[in-house]
């Protein structure tokens, strides 16, 4: 009975996400946006709680991020500007990180000694992002961010996590740096041992992810599980919690360059924050309970939808 | 049969110690301020409903026509409603700084060169992407 009333919470929230997509409140956005404002000052920022709220436990249920939801929606959907958007968007990547940490830390679910050489790497490469995020053209960012939208969302289609990667033998940099550790997986009570390989493709890839996270405010778990999983073979467990606890210090350094530029309006932000946790903690407890798989789909189906809108808006279109 | 936890690691777990008090600490600040700020007890730099006027703008604009300070000038401004937020803001941006830099007499006390080294740089490379010396002025 509970897992169908939660399955049913979870069905109602992508309905109400949805409803709030196609609501005609957007297309008074940009209407807004060019003529001054129309609205009392509460407006934009109730409706943007309620929807931090529902993307919350949306990104939960689709096993995403925040960030990569919210760049592209509220971009696309609300009368801010990019700047702000981007700025507001790795604060609330930082703040679900911040709120993940502890737990992940101490359950060994994330890992400090796989954790700190690949985040030194993403988040000197997330600065030069930002900076060059900040540097280049409003249009030129929107096509490239709404590129990287349409990518993710092939990504989370296409890309097979593997449970437990198998690594025979550990390579030299991955030894160096005492790259492996023990969990308890709780559903088998089993003690998971692990070690990485090709750690310094791995660790070259964050360059890119480093400066991706940082140019678009993103947050970068959608990259970061893969290459932590696939490519340098640490569990898919120990992959998805190392990678929140990540962004907590790549997010950290990007997002410190956008508020000191400006890109910060506590309007907008906190509203943002605290929506889009609240809306995490409803989402971990319908996890708990249902699993429902069309709701990935789903979120793949509005991140298409988004990579498309902010391309177009980038063009001019 | 159920084995044992691994432990984390003692630098692991004052990590985790302190980001959680730190994290949520911040966050109830943020709301204080939040509050404080929606309630109007203490004047707004911009005025409340004025934001909307601004906040579609590119950064560079906003900062020119609101006159609204960048790097660490917000902290001149810590009497205005609006900048007040600035407090659990910076603190949520901070945690991950303060954290490594409690942990690094661990790696002292191992005697791990390799992570002393990436601890000291981690906390560099922070440090100045938060002092407000990068910047190219938007766009």
């Amino acid at each position: 009975m509970v897992r169908n009333g939660c399955k049913v919470l979870a069905v109602k929230a992508v309905f109400l996400f949805l409803w709030l997509v196609s609501s005609p409140v957007w297309a008074t956005a940009e209407a807004v946006a060019i003529e001054g404002p129309q609205r009392p000052w509460w407006f934009w920022p109730i409706v943007l709680f309620v929807f931090c709220f529902v993307l919350g436990i949306i990104a939960v249920l689709a096993g995403v991020g925040g960030g990569v939801l919210y760049v592209p929606l509220v971009s696309g959907f609300f009368p801010f500007h990019l700047d702000f958007v981007r700025g507001t968007g790795l604060l609330v990547a930082l703040a679900g990180a911040l709120a993940a940490g502890p737990g992940l830390l101490k359950r060994n679910f994330a890992n400090l000694r796989l954790a700190l050489p690949v985040a030194l790497i993403a988040s000197s490469c997330a600065i030069v992002g930002a900076l060059l995020g900040l540097a280049l053209p409003t249009n030129i960012i929107q096509i490239a961010l709404g590129a990287t939208i349409i990518f993710i969302a092939a990504l989370i289609t296409f890309s097979k996590n593997v449970e437990r990667p198998v690594v025979e033998k550990q390579d030299g940099i991955g030894g160096a740096f005492k790259m492996a550790g023990a969990y308890l997986e709780p559903s088998t009570g089993e003690n998971i041992e692990w070690k990485t390989h090709r750690t310094l493709p791995g660790l070259l890839l964050f360059i890119v992810i480093g400066v991706m996270a940082g140019m678009f405010g993103l947050g970068a778990g959608w990259a970061n599980v893969p290459v932590l999983n696939l490519l340098m073979g640490a569990p898919l467990k120990l992959s998805v919690g190392t990678s929140k606890f990540l962004l907590s210090i790549t997010d950290t350094s990007a997002a410190w360059i956008y508020l000191n530029q400006g890109c910060v309006i506590p309007l907008m932000a906190v509203p943002s924050i605290v929506g889009l946790m609240l809306g995490s903690f409803v989402g971990v407890r319908i996890l708990a309970v249902a699993k429902p798989k069309v709701i990935r789909y789903i979120v793949i189906v509005v991140l298409l939808f988004a990579g498309i809108r902010a391309f177009m808006k980038g063009l001019g279109i | 049969m159920t084995s044992e936890a691994p432990q984390a690691p003692p630098e692991q777990i004052t990590y985790a110690n302190l980001l959680f008090y730190g994290s949520w600490g911040a966050i109830a600040i943020l709301l204080i301020t939040f509050g404080v700020y929606v309630s109007g007890i203490f004047e707004s730099y911009i005025p409340i409903n004025e934001v909307s006027q601004y906040w579609s703008m590119p950064v560079s604009q906003y900062v020119h026509e609101a006159n609204v300070p960048t790097g660490w000038g917000w902290v001149t401004l810590l009497g205005k409603g609006d900048f007040l937020n600035f407090i659990g803001i910076a603190l949520l941006a901070g945690m991950t700084i303060v954290c490594f830099i409690i942990i690094l007499p661990y790696y002292v006390k191992q005697k791990d060169i390799a992570f002393i080294v990436l601890v000291i740089l981690e906390v560099l490379v922070l440090c100045l992407g938060a002092s407000g010396l990068l910047g190219t002025g938007g766009h």
